[in-house]
């Protein structure tokens, strides 16, 4: 097992009163395995990871339960130690590109700088892996892209480079959060081709964010859907998308248009929206918004059981 | 009396251009070319779809659609009346039939005012209507789009991403507009509520006749939504057509690639799907290539397509391509 997260559980305390970010989320991950973890805004899949890269610096976060990366223990890490780990070994990409590149320095510098944070070797040595790593990328000019700024990019060829840069020591766990999202769907191919290779050349793991439901049926192999701060089901990709049985995960399918085949005359939409997270809902969290009326969830919180496909749910466990 | 045959809206070879580092740039003035020849007919009742990457131009067509742009050149009729130059004092009454969405609720709501004022901004702008009679069809209003009747007395921050984008509709519909430009409405709401909004705007269209131009970037939710589509590239139609007509036999190669582009959930194996990924990005529509527009990133370009454009022409009733080789069913010769 190369990451195993046990019982995560991340709040944050504001004048509002103490939000619970995420609650309670275990998973494991296996070299070359891609996880797609899904849920809306609010539902704590970035909290989560930001959590295992040690990346929640808010004193007024508490993060309580385990995160094993080789056998390590990260909760609670120092910082120097998980600075050795991180951009090394644990590799991050974000949603923006052009927030995670400095605008002052070149493309090639920003990634040599990268390399050399990390390994032993000289300024000539670095520049000559960062045209390896864009022609890897498939920039069609590595060596001049090298010397362009990051606002001299497209979106696209930004998320590529930011990409490069997270492959530059290699990583053994790649951690994207909606790294496509900001692109065109044409670009947004080019990127999850580009994830698809990297798992079978390096066969690096990789936790993959994202909303939409495409993309992780393109891309994972086992997949996590999350809704307020937990995980509601979880299973391998064909059991997820073929047999789901969370009636969130469902009603989301649901409500996605078809791109083949006749058109429904209405969507069937899901009502309401995500609730907050300083006011959630008494028992179930989709609890008001469920189609399905059972008793129990009134009340209680329904916890994922065991086995490889799993739904947090007191209906589809009974 | 209103022709029903009559197109509500149309342009005629309708051009965008914006000037550009006039007073820093070492290039002098330079033009970009954002939307370039564009005819365009909309029919009472239908709902056109707009779709295209990012910066081809869909969204600077959708204002110039509502004159919020001035336009370079070409022509915008509404029900036949040329409305390219007219003032702003000749506009204002097709103003108040011409309505637009816009993406952001957040950022096009003021947060200084409660909703219940931003809707009956219009009413006062533009009808004779006393305050009471104002807050009965606010009122109704609000009961149109689905928000409660307290709901009036709240302020824009106290909504969800979805309320706000229905009191946005709200402010739409509230003049009767006959034609409502859709510029991105639920790209920047949940996923699980987006299929509440789109419905909500096919029960809209339905009971109050509305025509509809909807632009978006998920092309699912615009084959949804939409009658006929309009594929758009570096300020350019290169494809028109039936909605699920052009979905199922796209013709143009980047209407396919667009389409073959968009992830799907599938129960069979990753990545089986056929896809054609495109090589480079966009062209600067400060310097469009030569030629037909796609070229340097088409997979079927030939030494003509270098050369010569392409014109939108139609190929069988209602489709209309702008290609020298495109894929066209074998009945269509």
């Amino acid at each position: 097992m190369m990451l195993s997260v046990r019982d995560l559980r991340v709040s944050f305390r504001t004048h509002e009163g103490l939000v619970r970010a995420i609650d309670g989320v275990s998973f494991d991950l296996n070299e070359g395995e891609i996880l797609g973890v899904v849920g809306e805004s609010g539902s704590g899949k970035t909290v989560s990871l930001l959590a295992v890269m040690g990346l929640i610096t808010d004193p007024n976060a508490v993060i309580e339960g385990s995160i094993r990366y080789k056998e390590r223990e990260l909760v609670g890490l120092p910082a120097k130690e998980l600075r050795r780990l991180r951009g090394n070994e644990i590799a991050m990409i974000f949603q923006d590109p052009m927030t995670a590149l400095t605008p002052v320095y070149t493309i090639g510098w920003q990634i040599a700088e990268q390399i050399r944070a990390h390994k032993r070797v000289s300024k000539s040595q670095a520049l000559e892996r960062v045209e390896e790593l864009l022609a890897e990328v498939n920039f069609p000019n590595p060596r001049e892209a090298m010397s362009r700024y990051p606002h001299q990019l497209s979106g696209g060829m930004r998320q590529r480079a930011v990409i490069a840069m997270a492959l530059s020591c290699n990583p053994a766990l790649l951690v994207a959060d909606e790294p496509t999202t900001a692109l065109d769907v044409t670009v947004q191919a080019g990127i999850l081709d580009l994830v698809r290779k990297l798992r079978t050349t390096h066969n690096s793991a990789v936790v993959f964010i994202t909303h939409d439901m495409g993309v992780v049926s393109e891309l994972a192999d086992r997949v996590m859907v999350m809704y307020a701060g937990r995980v509601v089901e979880r299973g391998s990709r064909t059991e997820l998308f073929s047999a789901p049985q969370h009636p969130y995960t469902r009603a989301l399918l649901g409500s996605i248009p078809p791109l083949t085949g006749e058109k429904p005359r209405r969507l069937p939409a899901i009502p309401g929206s995500p609730p907050s997270l300083l006011r959630l809902p008494e028992g179930c969290a989709f609890g008001p918004r469920c189609p399905v009326n059972y008793e129990p969830c009134r009340t209680g919180k329904p916890t994922l059981g065991d086995g490889g496909h799993a739904a947090a749910c007191f209906r589809v466990q009974a | 009396m209103i022709d029903k045959d009559q197109p509500i809206l149309e342009t005629r070879e309708l051009s965008k251009r914006f000037s550009i580092g006039t007073r820093f740039s070492s290039q002098g003035k330079r033009t970009v070319h954002a939307v370039d020849n564009v005819s365009l007919t909309v029919r009472r009742g239908e709902t056109v779809g707009l779709v295209g990457e990012s910066g081809c131009g869909k969204s600077t067509l959708a204002r110039c659609l509502v004159r919020l742009y001035d336009i370079t050149d070409g022509r915008l009729l509404f029900e036949g009346d040329d409305i390219t130059g007219k003032s702003l004092t000749e506009l204002r009454p097709f103003r108040r039939r011409l309505q637009m969405v816009f993406q952001d609720p957040s950022a096009s709501l003021n947060p200084r005012r409660r909703v219940g004022d931003l809707v009956a901004e219009p009413l006062r702008i533009h009808t004779d209507l006393s305050s009471r009679e104002i807050s009965k069809r606010v009122a109704e209003l609000f009961d149109l789009v689905g928000l409660l009747p307290d709901h009036v007395m709240r302020y824009p921050h106290e909504f969800s991403g979805g309320q706000r984008q229905r009191v946005g509709i709200a402010r739409a519909i509230a003049l009767n507009p006959d034609l409502v430009v859709l510029d991105e409405p639920v790209s920047a709401l949940d996923v699980s509520v987006q299929a509440q909004i789109v419905n909500l705007l096919a029960d809209l269209q339905e009971k109050l006749k509305l025509t509809y131009i909807f632009i978006a970037h998920d092309l699912s939710i615009v084959r949804q939504v939409s009658t006929r589509i309009a594929v758009m590239y570096l300020g350019s139609i290169v494809e028109e057509g039936p909605a699920e007509e052009l979905f199922a036999t796209p013709a143009h190669p980047y209407s396919q690639a667009l389409i073959s582009a968009v992830p799907v959930v599938e129960t069979t194996p990753a990545g089986t799907r056929k896809r054609i990924i495109l090589t480079g990005d966009v062209p600067s529509p400060l310097k469009p290539p030569s030629g037909c527009r796609f070229h340097p990133r088409c997979p079927i370009a030939a030494d003509r397509c270098r050369t010569e454009r392409p014109q939108l022409t139609e190929h069988r009733s209602g489709r209309k391509v702008a290609c020298h080789f495109p894929t066209l069913a074998a009945s269509d010769g």
